[in-house]
């Protein structure tokens, strides 16, 4: 429910930083530990998009694995859930990425 | 400072407040904002129990954002070494992933819910700086193991403190109380030193923070 208001806010951020001109794409960057499912962001973006310039834009979602690094014994390794412990027994991690929502690029149109 | 009070509905994060403003107003200028979806019902409950409440509905929402709150702010006008405490809407998914600027998020679990909350909704547990097993007077009638939760919340948050509490009989409060005023203390020697005009640095530091 709430990536209706994160789709919202992802459309006014770009289309402030867009001036006025029209969007083509944006690419975002979810964490798959983030919380926030990109096929509900998916879902949400067209219906948010209307009536902005991002009207029609095309989105590019990029998902991120998990990775930790054990504080203790030093493995990295892929986390499918916020809480998978270290191999060696140790939940002492130091998470390395998967959490995160980035507005990664946008492409405009040319300005005329 | 500015906490946020995250909890599934009826774990007494309103009952907590009330006895918290009945304890402490002598001790903590408390400010409260109070998130609900809607009716202004909590918000007369705090004004009742003596501190300046404004109630924020959410109508749809399941979480209060930052936006929200800054304008709930700027009715509330909380003095500047007072303690403001947002009561967010009772939702242990969406809340978690809101910053709204507070310094730390305080998720409150009763002895009626399961102990394993902290392993079904981690996203929270994991954000939360302190977790308040509350309603602790009904232990003997209901099958909830404290140590079982406290485990399950450092499972999935090993920096996480947990605090057993009854608000309505007032057990263990005093943990709580002690709490928040070391919290409030470390959070206004920040602010001293943001607000430092001799050390240029840390101001820009601030800003960017």
């Amino acid at each position: 429910m709430h990536e209706l208001g994160i789709t919202q806010n992802i459309v006014a951020i770009v289309s402030e930083a867009a001036n006025g001109r029209k969007v083509r794409r944006v690419t975002l960057e979810i964490g798959e530990l983030s919380g926030v499912m990109a096929d509900a962001v998916a879902f949400c973006f067209d219906v948010v998009a209307q009536g902005t310039v991002l009207e029609g834009a095309e989105l590019d979602i990029r998902s991120i694995r998990g990775r930790a690094r054990c504080s203790d014994c030093g493995a990295e390794f892929d986390m499918t859930a916020l809480y998978t412990p270290c191999a060696c027994g140790s939940r002492h991690l130091e998470r390395l990425q998967g959490e995160e929502l980035n507005i990664k690029t946008m492409e405009l149109e040319e300005a005329a | 400072m500015a906490l946020n009070l995250v909890s599934s509905p009826g774990a007494g994060k309103t009952t907590l407040l009330e006895r918290t403003i009945k304890d402490m107003k002598d001790a903590l200028p408390l400010f409260v904002l109070e998130g609900d979806q809607a009716t202004a019902n909590d918000g007369l409950r705090i004004r009742a129990a003596g501190a300046p409440a404004v109630q924020v509905n959410t109508g749809t929402g399941c979480h209060l954002e930052a936006d929200m709150v800054a304008r709930g702010l700027d009715q509330l006008s909380p003095t500047p070494d007072s303690v403001v405490m947002i009561e967010n809407v009772g939702n242990l998914v969406c809340p978690a992933m809101f910053d709204l600027g507070e310094h730390a998020k305080v998720a409150i679990l009763s002895v009626t819910e399961g102990d394993d909350k902290p392993l079904k909704y981690p996203h929270m547990f994991r954000a939360a700086d302190l977790v308040l097993i509350n309603k602790i007077d009904l232990l003997p009638h209901v099958d909830f193991d404290v140590a079982a939760a406290v485990r399950h919340a450092l499972d999935v948050n090993p920096r996480v403190n947990a605090l057993t509490v009854s608000a309505r009989t007032g057990e263990g409060l005093g943990d709580w109380y002690a709490w928040l005023k070391t919290r409030r203390l470390a959070a206004g020697s920040r602010a001293g030193a943001r607000n430092d005009p001799g050390s240029g640095d840390a101001i820009a530091e601030g800003g960017r923070s």
